[in-house]
């Protein structure tokens, strides 16, 4: 498919039925709200239906003075959208600043044929933009197109890419209820059931095990729904993350912008030798007044696959790092950490650091050096004492990312100390260093 | 803790007049509290320090935990020079350094005003001279 950007400068409008997609998203909730009183009332409340129509045609007819005043162009690089009845709103996005383009596609997008283009830039979420909805192809053309731009070439786009991996349906399900987020809050709710009567604790017991199970059960089905056929592929724009099951979506996503990869096996998945990997991903510059949590995002690359695979998709990325073991803490470590001294490791290889932490649940870390934003040395007492230290290594975004030499000898944390950052200068300098994809 | 001092101190008076020994008692240690306490003191502030590198900035703080933390002059993306009404009244300021990483973690307190005015113009040319993306 031609990937020309010929023809968007002049104006376009959004699909026509758009509206009907918004429409309906919107129109779903309100009719739930709507209609509960209604069945109940059965047809008395004449006046009452009345209103209700004109609340529904009203949301119709707004949406469809949305679509009319909303059009879209590319003009000199710039992705331009006008929007707004009354007040009118001009978002201009400069390509250059585009940190990625996703295809998003809600289950009643899907069934009309459409999907919505998101166009993410650096910083926060207002500098991201929407065009919801094209026609599918267009939309693809459309996303094929502006990625082209992005790379700053006007050639046609190759469909070259090849698959890392996809996710297996049955594997999918079964390690589900092995997730720690499944299995103990629905063991406390049959606890609930179960203990409950004696407890003497009535119908609450029941209810709030009512509950629970419904949380759970949204939660779990959010999961499997974003997480069914998901497939992970190398393209030249970088990572092409897919899958949905109703919804479905389509994301892009530049190597230079992954921060960190963790393979993460949680305490259930170790017996069946399961791994999930993830993508720390920066949001770009985080502003002062924006959530420090927010401005830290994660992408699942791969859901659940056996490690073996899991660590071949992140060699895919990072290279023979990935394969890094790294070495044991001193075995006086033992006495400062007992539970995750079996899982302690680090080490460095090919411009990448490597850290494997965890109690029940082992969480790899693997960093560039060159995303390494500063470098920490820290000591408690009982380090002090056993003549241990850690070394942390920060990223991008929230506290939580980075990798940590857990309880390495004084004198390796030292030496890390003083050979890191130089490391890290060297890497951030040098161009090879940067995640180059194996193709 | 000096808190617990000034807490242990007042009950300790305030006991002492009922019952002249656990009140002293008392007293005596709110007094050893205070007297660890400005120790303690003396040891944090003296365990505060900074080394201005060629490429990166040094920060160390610290007793119970010593930490130590290394930032490049390229990594950074605000200097920031702050001045509570304490800090005002002693004529000092807290220069702090954020990179896009919300652990790292350099911040020089107590620095007298002028000296933090003059850190600050030399971080930035610092850090535009050997800025750095993401």
């Amino acid at each position: 498919m031609a990937a020309s950007t010929a023809g968007w400068d002049s104006w376009h409008r959004l699909h026509p039925l758009s509206p009907v997609v918004q429409a309906g998203r919107r129109l779903v909730p309100l009719l739930v709200v709507l209609a509960v009183p209604f069945l109940s009332q059965g047809s008395s409340a004449r006046s009452q239906t009345l209103i209700d129509a004109g609340l529904v045609g009203l949301a119709v007819v707004a949406g469809a003075a949305e679509w009319l005043v909303t059009r879209w162009r590319i003009e000199a690089g710039v992705l331009r959208i006008d929007t707004g009845l009354l007040r009118r709103r001009t978002t201009k996005l400069p390509l250059s600043r585009v940190q990625s383009i996703d295809l998003v596609r809600p289950g009643t997008a899907r069934v009309l044929g459409l999907a919505e283009v998101r166009v993410r830039s650096g910083g926060s979420r207002e500098g991201d933009v929407r065009l919801a909805y094209l026609a599918a192809e267009r939309a693809e053309h459309l996303r094929d197109g502006l990625l082209a731009l992005v790379r700053g070439s006007h050639t046609e786009r190759g469909r070259a890419e090849s698959l890392l991996a996809r996710a297996a349906t049955p594997r999918l399900l079964a390690s589900t209820p092995l997730r720690g987020a499944f299995l103990w809050p629905t063991l406390g709710a049959v606890a609930l059931l179960v203990w409950g009567r004696q407890l003497s604790l009535g119908g609450g017991g029941v209810a709030a095990a009512t509950l629970i199970l419904l949380a759970v059960g949204t939660g779990t089905a959010r999961i499997l729904s974003s997480q069914y056929g998901f497939e992970v592929a190398h393209t030249q724009d970088g990572l092409q993350i897919r899958g949905g099951a109703v919804g479905t979506f389509t994301e892009t996503l530049a190597l230079q912008r992954i921060q960190a990869l963790r393979v993460v096996e949680p305490l259930l998945w170790r017996p069946f030798g399961w791994a999930k990997l993830v993508a720390d991903v920066a949001g770009g510059q985080r502003r002062r007044d924006e959530d420090r949590a927010a401005s830290g995002r994660i992408r699942t690359l791969v859901p659940v696959a056996p490690r073996a695979e899991v660590l071949r998709v992140a060699e895919s990325v990072v290279g023979p790092a990935a394969r890094e073991g790294g070495t044991a803490p001193p075995a006086r470590a033992r006495l400062k950490a007992p539970l995750s001294y079996p899982l302690l490791r680090a080490g460095l290889r090919d411009g990448y650091a490597v850290s494997v932490v965890g109690r029940f649940r082992r969480l790899t870390t693997i960093i560039p050096l060159a995303k390494v934003q500063s470098v920490r040395w820290v000591q408690g007492p009982v380090q002090r004492r056993l003549g241990l230290a850690t070394v942390h290594l920060d990223a991008a975004g929230a506290r939580t990312t980075g990798a940590a030499l857990r309880d390495r000898s004084a004198e390796e944390a030292r030496e890390l100390l003083q050979r890191l950052p130089e490391l890290c200068a060297a890497a951030r300098r040098s161009p090879t260093a940067r995640p180059a994809p194996v193709p | 803790m000096a808190a617990a001092a000034a807490a242990l101190l007042l009950i300790g008076i305030g006991i002492a007049l009922t019952n002249l020994p656990v009140g002293a008692a008392l007293v005596v240690a709110a007094l050893l509290v205070a007297g660890l306490g400005l120790a303690y003191v003396g040891r944090r502030f003296r365990s505060w320090g900074y080394l201005e590198r060629v490429e990166d900035l040094l920060v160390r703080r610290g007793v119970m935990f010593e930490r130590l933390s290394v930032v490049p002059y390229g990594r950074m993306q605000t200097v920031e020079v702050t001045a509570g009404p304490l800090e005002r009244s002693l004529g000092l300021a807290t220069v702090q350094l954020h990179t896009a990483s919300a652990a790292s973690d350099a911040r020089i307190p107590g620095l007298d005003r002028a000296t933090a005015a003059d850190l600050r113009d030399r971080l930035v040319g610092r850090g535009e001279a050997t800025a750095e993306g993401l």
